[in-house]
């Protein structure tokens, strides 16, 4: 009996497919989510938009509140370190959460290395925005992907982006000849047997979510088309007037992502949705998504 | 052929799709009700179980689902497959689908980093199956019409009742197909009863 193989981890992945995870802070929300039909809750101290307000340096959340999340709900429970804090990750798998986000949505702790995360016996989930960074986390042990897109914004726009860029990248491989794929691996910053990897399956190796800018029940059937395997929604839940009645419907659009009428009568009358920012009114370093190397 | 569903409303519908693809049999990803009407048998795969009940109620499926166990047709769940099999759940006061005589309890080997795997005999199907665990129930007691096929650390993790089977694995995240064609032999089967 062996604990924290691959197979183990990502299989946990696996079986978040086709769901919605929520970003929560305290064990309310937690309940309001799983009871929303919520694959699995994010425990936070600060949704990202308002982090995002208060400014700062963003760290892992007070242990107290994880704790309160954990005992709240059955469904997973997953946690936020910053880039590269060896000690909050570690402090994060004592506690007994099923999952780290290793996430550019904290204040960086490293901005030269990630974390190594085969290192651990509890899977992690990392950013991209592109192959390359994919495939980076990948080969430092990540078990789950989420394109960034921005998070703490309400707007989609840099989610389609990068769920868009990641999955054409992964067809260019697909397609590709073997004899190309050194060089495409040196081009995109991306370990070689990875992409040998990709080209043999058709497909990323772990499951691959959308997050960052989910506002909408029609933006999480959005990123399900565009190919997610589910959805992050962060700020969009807990920031919106009806909660529970938002977070139920993010959850049906994403399971019938193709079915439209479905769509328009569930986003009727769901109240005002979090206020969206413009991306280009970001300075540079307000971006999140530039974090991570 | 014999036409199997995989219950898509969330969870590893892919991976049970590719391994029932492998034993040769047509798979339907099943997201309706409606569409359970022709097949010959059912996967509950695993996922969230709270998630999949949750949409099970929204969609109206709970009794299409009942409607096809009482039509003797088989069903295999795994992990939270499994929980929604059961006719009794530890802790709680209602099964969910509750046709399979076992009591099961969710999340009983601990939380994700208790996650393992291990290798499993499997009565009438292996000596040694890859079996893996995550965040896994068990079977705590199981009726006297329930065979056990598999236990592990003398927990039951695999058992059957007739037209019912259920584990607490998932062997569609391996290649080994072994235990999906088992179901699928158990579905050719009750198919050619149901015909004579």
């Amino acid at each position: 009996m062996i604990t924290g193989t691959d197979l183990v981890k990502r299989g946990m992945a696996e079986m978040q497919k086709g769901g919605v995870i929520m970003d929560v802070v305290n064990a309310e929300q937690a309940k309001i989510a799983e009871e929303a039909g919520a694959v699995a809750v994010m425990a936070l101290e600060r949704v990202p938009s308002d982090i995002r307000a208060a400014g700062g340096v963003a760290r892992m959340a007070d242990p107290r509140i994880v704790e309160e999340v954990l005992k709240a709900v059955t469904i997973p429970v997953m946690a936020k370190a910053r880039i590269g804090h060896i000690v909050e990750a570690r402090v994060l798998e004592a506690m007994g959460v099923d999952y780290i986000d290793e996430s550019e949505v904290l204040t960086p702790a490293d901005e030269e290395f990630h974390l190594n995360k085969k290192d651990y016996t509890v899977p992690f989930v990392c950013g991209c925005r592109d192959l390359g960074e994919a495939a980076r986390r990948i080969g430092e042990g990540a078990s789950m992907l989420r394109t960034k897109g921005e998070p703490g914004t309400g707007n989609i726009v840099e989610a389609v982006r990068h769920i868009r860029k990641v999955n054409a990248q992964v067809r260019k491989v697909v397609g590709m000849h073997e004899d190309e794929l050194m060089t495409e691996a040196k081009l995109l910053g991306a370990p070689y047997e990875l992409l040998l990897e990709i080209k043999r399956l058709g497909r990323l190796p772990v499951v691959n979510f959308a997050a960052g800018g989910v506002a909408t029940p029609a933006d999480a059937a959005l990123m399900m088309q565009l190919g997610a395997d589910g959805v992050f929604v962060g700020s969009g839940i807990f920031k919106s007037e009806n909660p529970a009645k938002f977070a139920r419907a993010i959850v049906e659009a994403t399971t019938h992502f193709q079915d439209y009428k479905l769509i328009a009568e569930l986003s009727k009358d769901l109240g005002t949705p979090m206020k969206g920012i413009e991306i280009s009114s970001l300075a540079p370093e307000a971006r999140m998504q530039e974090r991570g190397w | 052929m014999v036409k199997i569903g995989v219950l898509a409303l969330q969870g590893a519908v892919r991976e049970h799709m590719k391994s029932l693809e492998a034993c040769d049999v047509e798979a339907i990803a099943v997201k309706r009700k409606e569409e359970l009407q022709d097949l010959d048998g059912l996967i509950l795969p695993g996922g969230e179980s709270t998630a999949m009940r949750r949409l099970i109620d929204k969609y109206d499926f709970m009794d299409a689902l009942k409607e096809f166990a009482h039509a003797g047709k088989p069903m295999f769940g795994t992990c939270a497959g499994l929980i929604l099999l059961a006719k009794d759940l530890v802790g709680y006061s209602e099964p969910h689908i509750g046709v399979m005589d076992i009591k099961v309890e969710r999340n009983s080997f601990g939380r994700q980093v208790d996650s393992f795997e291990a290798n499993l005999a499997i009565k009438d199907v292996t000596a040694s199956f890859p079996a893996v665990f995550i965040r896994a129930p068990h079977i705590v007691e199981a009726g006297e019409n329930v065979e056990i096929l598999a236990k592990h650390n003398d927990r039951i993790v695999a058992a059957r009742e007739g037209q019912f089977l259920g584990c607490s694995f998932h062997p569609e995240l391996t290649e080994d197909h072994r235990l999906t064609a088992y179901f699928t032999q158990m579905v050719k089967e009750a198919k050619a009863k149901h015909f004579v």
